[in-house]
């Protein structure tokens, strides 16, 4: 085990060079230079930032070494500073990243705790009533955008029903509750996010739950364990759904990257200050420390959670690790 | 169940095919006309579908939207499915090292989140509508890539294969002529599917404001106003994303139905 895990976290090594090149290449190269964006007489860039630009990069140079300044910083996770504030991009990251992080991960388990029941029950009778059911249903909620479902949501529930706070995470007098109030206060703020985000990766998960399930359902000693005469329930839940649930374990890796773009949509309608909504805020006002800074951050993070998902998927099922 | 998938896609997709061609015959105003007398009315018979907060018929908007939206989707999925065949294609007949440096490089762009990409791509160049189809598409390649290369794996040691080898074809023509005819079927369900992600992607970008800039209308950034008519005009964030919504499920309808067909 730990030889399949040095293995890959070896593996991982040029996979992280190559997400830094390709983002350092992307400010870098595609329009020429940081400081000619669509000529020098673009008005968005103002002369502060140019001059700003080439004393970071060190424009001067020749572009490997210019790279090279770059990733040497970075490993020191010096991300500079943000050209919109002057303050350094890592403090500005860190602070956001509790929210952002809290919403992701409850969204997370609640999606898991819907969908995994919902593709079971859909897989026991493949083109039941209960299964076409949920093949529209989940049908409907791939095709709509769920900012679309958010704001139609918002409608209802905070302006029509006035149920809910519409956004941000506290309310005005919120310095003036107690501390159980202000839970309350904070709860009532992200319902509707948590809510938003957990549907945006419910049929995802729910399909992939049900397609498992049927391949399991299909195999040899099912059938055996059907035929020795085992109560339904037993095959289901100790046979199959066992074995069926071993490469659901990946996904929770594999929904990083959906759940961090989704922060962007989400955090910015919302009004939440987390990540997304930084690099949203980082995009429009072209902060270019800070967009680098969040797209590496973004990749490995990505990174880390498929590692992290081959290498559950590995404990928990010993035939992995045996593999090449 | 299973049957009408592929018509009830091509129906709902023919129709929009139609509705986007024919856009300057059929919208009933111009899209980006403003009636400062009509701001904001709700659907009636002189407006169909209501008006936006400038006074413009959003019927008319939603139909050249469409017209945008399809050439987006088509356009980039265009663009990243021939970059995912050329490199699966050089991949999975090539083998050895240019096989692992391409799906290296395809394990590296799957780890930034699309969103991410694509946004820190729209900080540098400006978001026009070409930029954001060459954009979607240059980011959107790697599945195709990943599909392909296994594709031609497993046909590589086919008989026929073999057979092409044996009678002296050349490479090129063993990879045009019998290799990607028969890969075919899968990157044709896979693109639909990449038509529809790239078409949910526009909207998302759009609604941000960093996709297709006003005053071209597209279905995300007519959504863009629907933030700031919440609860004063319902029919802003209604029918765009109906449009959405029935547009995406017309793709994936055509998707699964072509999955059933082609096997």
């Amino acid at each position: 085990m730990i030889g399949y895990i040095f293995r890959r976290l070896i593996g991982a090594i040029p996979v992280v060079f190559g997400i830094t090149l390709i983002s350092f290449f992307i400010i870098r190269i595609a329009p020429g230079k940081p400081t000619t964006i669509d000529g020098e007489l673009n008005p968005k860039i103002s002369p502060e930032v140019r001059q700003k630009l080439y004393t970071l990069y060190g424009l001067d140079k020749p572009l490997p070494i210019q790279y090279y300044l770059w990733l040497k910083r970075m490993l020191r996770i010096d991300f500079g500073n943000s050209f919109v504030d002057g303050r350094p991009v890592t403090e500005k990251i860190l602070e956001r990243i509790p929210l952002t992080v809290g919403i992701n991960l409850i969204s997370l388990i609640c999606m898991f705790a819907i969908a995994l029941p919902l593709g079971i029950c859909s897989a026991q009778k493949p083109g039941g009533v209960f299964d076409n059911l949920t093949t529209i249903i989940v049908f409907i909620f791939f095709a709509a955008p769920t900012f679309w479902i958010a704001l139609l949501l918002m409608q209802l529930i905070c302006i029509h029903w006035g149920w809910l706070p519409i956004s941000g995470v506290t309310s005005l007098d919120f310095e003036y509750l107690n501390w159980w109030q202000k839970i309350q206060d904070i709860t009532r703020h992200l319902i509707l996010p948590i809510f938003v985000t957990t549907l945006s990766g419910l049929a995802g998960i729910s399909r992939y739950m049900r397609s498992s399930m049927i391949e399991v359902l299909n195999q040899p000693y099912i059938l055996a364990a059907k035929a020795k005469g085992l109560p339904h329930k037993i095959v289901i839940y100790k046979h199959a759904l066992r074995n069926a649930i071993l490469p659901i374990v990946t996904l929770v890796g594999l929904s990083i990257p959906g759940l961090l773009g989704g922060s962007v949509i989400f955090e910015s309608l919302f009004a939440l200050p987390g990540l997304g909504r930084l690099f949203y805020e980082a995009v429009v006002t072209r902060d270019y420390p800070l967009i680098m800074a969040e797209v590496v951050l973004s990749a490995v993070l990505t990174l880390l959670g498929n590692l992290i998902a081959d290498i559950s998927y590995a404990l928990v099922d010993p035939r992995i690790r045996y593999k090449k | 169940m299973r049957d009408f998938y592929l018509p009830a896609g091509l129906v709902i997709i023919s129709f929009l095919a139609v509705v986007a061609l024919l856009a300057p015959l059929i919208s009933p105003y111009e899209p980006t006309v403003m009636d400062n007398a009509q701001l904001l009315s709700p659907p009636s018979r002189q407006h169909l579908l209501g008006t936006d907060s400038l006074g413009r018929d959003l019927l008319s908007r939603l139909i050249w939207g469409t017209r945008i939206s399809l050439s987006i989707g088509i356009i980039a999925v265009g663009i990243s499915t021939v970059i995912g065949i050329f490199l699966g294609s050089v991949a999975g007949f090539y083998g050895g090292r240019l096989d692992s440096l391409i799906m290296r490089l395809v394990d590296i762009m799957l780890c930034f989140p699309t969103f991410f990409l694509i946004l820190a791509v729209v900080s540098v160049l400006e978001p026009s509508l070409y930029n954001i189809m060459i954009i979607i598409g240059l980011t959107s390649w790697m599945s195709a890539a990943r599909l392909v290369r296994s594709e031609i794996l497993s046909l590589k040691e086919r008989q026929f294969i073999q057979a092409a080898v044996a009678l002296g074809a050349s490479q090129l023509r063993i990879i045009f002529r019998h290799l990607l005819p028969n890969a075919l079927a899968p990157v044709l369900v896979h693109a639909t599917l990449g038509i529809a992600s790239a078409i949910l992607l526009e909207s998302g970008l759009s609604f941000l404001g960093l996709g297709v800039q006003p005053p071209t209308p597209s279905w995300g950034n007519i959504l863009i106003e629907a933030k700031s008519t919440l609860g004063v005009a319902w029919w802003i964030t209604v029918f765009p994303g109906l449009a959405i919504l029935v547009t995406i499920l017309g793709f994936y309808f055509i998707a699964e139905g072509l999955k059933k067909k082609l096997g």
